[in-house]
């Protein structure tokens, strides 16, 4: 059977599971369903948030950026998983207990004030839909690869399917499909680890296999990755860090603080029964995770050797020095010739997103780091007639392509399509839906339009979906960056934004609603500014403006764009601390407010679904 | 705000705070700062440091959240503010 084939049967088996566990799920009692968390253990509430909160960055795009970063790659790694800490002991029980449905809600009671939960709504449309962005890109990846076709073919049918399945509404609500979905997901990213780990060491365990021995060329298969990357001019890859410590140390705290602040994941934690429950569902919801982030390096650390094994062959060869292994990598038939490429390569080549231009006329494949600062290795490469590096292979495909890589069966490949849009899916549909409920609900008709009718609440929801379906879209096409990069980009409008307010608004008796609004404004504000000046305002191509500042990237403190969200957070707590000294104390009866919050007695089930 | 609920909300804090502290050693302290200097020393195959930013930091987190939950009802109960 073919690949094709066997690729439509998966992942329309996977649409069918989902489809038939939506079905049987709404004929059975509503609410038991709809409301995650009434009465479904908080272990299998953990699986559901754990497919709500895993993306196509998490699945399709984190593996190959850490693949090409290396050990600053875990910045990825910790950022996303650390932040489950903050989540679990700063906000979750705490939101839980103030019994609201979404983070405007909150924010607009708390400080008291329509403009406040206003300034949230708006918050929370920059990170979402920029979150978005880095979805279509990967559903853009995915389909490309699924369906043979160019990417930006691929986004748009993507643009198409997210559309139907966020429109089709209750899918995303109902926990058992989204159980579904974890574990297609899990499978699937797990599956080929487990086979390629054998494969390379022989260890099944993804997690321990990347400690292991390489085959049984006597060296550990890190060791061997460092030896092979630094052969053709990388840097070290167990030490290269992100850039610099400082901007490593930054952009994970941004991550962190990110994930304590992103709409969709706060919300599982509103519907939760009990507060006790709201702590426990973010550690369970972390296990479920975890099982794919610590599969995450050995995936990246082995789809980086076989893709240099592919190109070069003697790379998985064991030589007695390394005069001999030089000999070997440099010599002609050292890289494989361009005709007799491996047909996973020629399905990526239709796609567009990977490229073989043969800069040096030879018929082989070139593929080293021609910008290597080693003059050393430049030389021997010179002198072996290499004039430049001659694929460009884009990080998002990695994981995708990775089965393939290591030539793995077809199911495994097709598996692993169906993962990637399971991910991308239904991240997508949580981000839609808050998006909505913020605009329809939370803008119009509680400060616009209060006589909106509940038939038009629904009606600008979807319009608000289609909108931003289309926008991410068109900024899909040409993205700021990788799909997890992109991400991390709306990570970080949440980190500077919506978690210093959540913070201060539990912490904090004082704050007050002139302190919390500034803050959230000059918060997100700066970390608006510096991304723009580097990616273009809203991301449209050409229109970056980093001359006003010297025209130098990461001009502070050498601190990417990616990064920048908490040093956004930062000046929105001291902007809101400095503004709420000059202001009006809060009232009394949000003071006691906040006192009663802290308290887990007294919390009432919330029922329903929103 | 009773005598009580300050205790209580002291104790809380402080319980926070202990953990973040774990939180940031393991994270920031032994997979970033320290990492080139942990990275002499090897777990199996593992640079240490590559090992603490890689894996290791992220299985303390589950553990953390479990005990974090644990001990905060363990509090809630001394204090008589938990649930039912």
């Amino acid at each position: 059977m073919s690949l094709q084939l066997i690729t439509y049967i998966i992942v329309g088996l996977t649409f069918a599971l989902y489809i038939g566990i939506a079905i049987w799920a709404r004929a059975g009692s509503t609410k038991e369903f709809y409301v995650a968390g009434g009465g479904v253990h908080p272990v299998v509430n953990g699986m559901a948030t754990g497919a709500d909160w895993m993306s196509a960055a998490s699945f399709i795009s984190m593996a190959g950026l850490i693949a090409n970063m290396g050990y600053g790659g875990a910045l990825f790694l910790m950022g996303w998983t650390g932040g489950y800490v903050l989540l679990a002991m700063l906000l979750a029980p705490y939101l839980r207990k103030f019994g609201k449905f979404t983070v405007p809600q909150f924010v607009g009671d708390r400080y008291y004030s329509k403009g406040a939960s206003t300034v949230a709504v708006m918050c929370l449309l920059a990170a979402s839909v920029t979150y978005i962005i880095g979805q279509m890109t990967g559903v853009g990846v995915a389909f490309s690869r699924f369906l043979g076709v160019s990417n930006t073919t691929g986004i748009f049918i993507g643009m198409g399917i997210v559309f139907m399945y966020a429109v089709f509404g209750g899918m995303k609500g109902i926990t058992y499909t989204q159980v579904a979905q974890y574990c297609v997901l899990i499978l699937a990213y797990t599956v080929p680890a487990i086979f390629i780990s054998m494969n390379l060491t022989g260890n099944p365990l993804p997690q321990l296999g990347l400690g292991s021995e390489f085959g049984d060329s006597g060296m550990g298969l890190l060791q061997k990755l460092d030896q092979v990357v630094m052969d053709l001019g990388f840097a070290k890859y167990t030490t290269m860090p992100r850039l610099s410590t400082l901007n490593m140390f930054v952009y994970t705290v941004s991550l962190m603080i990110g994930t304590a602040g992103l709409p969709h994941v706060i919300v599982r934690f509103f519907t939760v029964p009990k507060v006790k429950d709201a702590r426990a569902s973010a550690g369970w919801a972390l296990v479920f995770i975890a099982i794919l982030y610590t599969t995450a390096p050995a995936v990246a650390a082995m789809a980086r050797l076989n893709l240099h094994a592919t190109v070069n062959p003697s790379v998985k060869k064991v030589f007695a020095s390394e005069a001999e292994r030089n000999a070997a990598l440099f010599a002609p038939d050292g890289s494989i010739k361009y005709d007799e490429r491996p047909a996973w390569m020629k399905r990526w080549e239709v796609t567009g997103l990977l490229k073989f231009e043969d800069k040096n006329g030879d018929g082989r494949i070139q593929y080293y780091n021609a910008k290597s600062k080693n003059e050393a290795f430049l030389a021997k490469a010179k002198a072996a007639g290499w004039a430049g590096s001659e694929l460009s292979v884009n990080r998002d495909i990695m994981v995708l392509a990775n089965p393939e890589i290591a030539r793995l069966p077809n199911w495994v490949i097709a598996l692993v399509a169906a993962g990637g849009l399971a991910a991308a899916l239904s991240t997508a549909a949580g981000l839609l839906l808050a998006i909505s409920s913020a605009i329809s609900h939370d803008l119009l008709k509680e400060k616009f339009m209060p006589d909106l009718s509940e038939k038009g609440e629904l009606l600008a929801g979807k319009i608000a979906m289609a909108c931003s379906i289309v926008v991410a879209g068109y900024l899909g096409l040409n993205p700021p960056d990788f799909a997890a990069g992109t991400v991390a980009i709306a990570f970080g409008l949440a980190a500077s934004s919506i978690f210093p307010a959540l913070m201060m608004g539990i912490f904090s008796k004082t704050m007050n609603k002139q302190g919390a609004i500034a803050g959230m404004l000059a918060g997100l504000g700066i970390t608006m500014l510096y991304v723009f000046a580097h990616k273009g305002i809203f991301f449209i191509k050409g229109t970056d403006f980093l001359g006003v500042f010297g025209g130098k990237a990461n001009f502070f403190l050498g601190i990417e764009p990616n990064a920048f969200g908490a040093i956004g957070a930062a000046v929105n707590f001291a902007v809101a601390f400095a503004v709420k000294n000059m202001t009006p104390p809060v009232p009394e009866d949000i003071a006691a407010m906040v006192e009663s919050v802290r308290i887990p007695r007294g919390s009432k089930e919330i029922g329903g679904a929103h | 705000m009773t005598t009580d609920g300050v205790a209580y909300w002291k104790a809380t804090l402080g319980l926070i705070r202990n953990v973040l502290i774990v939180w940031f050693i393991v994270s920031y302290g032994l997979g970033i700062l320290f990492a080139p200097a942990l990275n002499g020393i090897m777990l199996g195959g593992y640079p240490l440091g590559f090992w603490f930013a890689q894996q290791g930091s992220m299985y303390c987190f589950v553990a953390m959240i479990f005990v974090y939950a644990k001990m905060m009802g363990k509090i809630d109960e001394k204090f008589d503010v938990h649930e039912d």
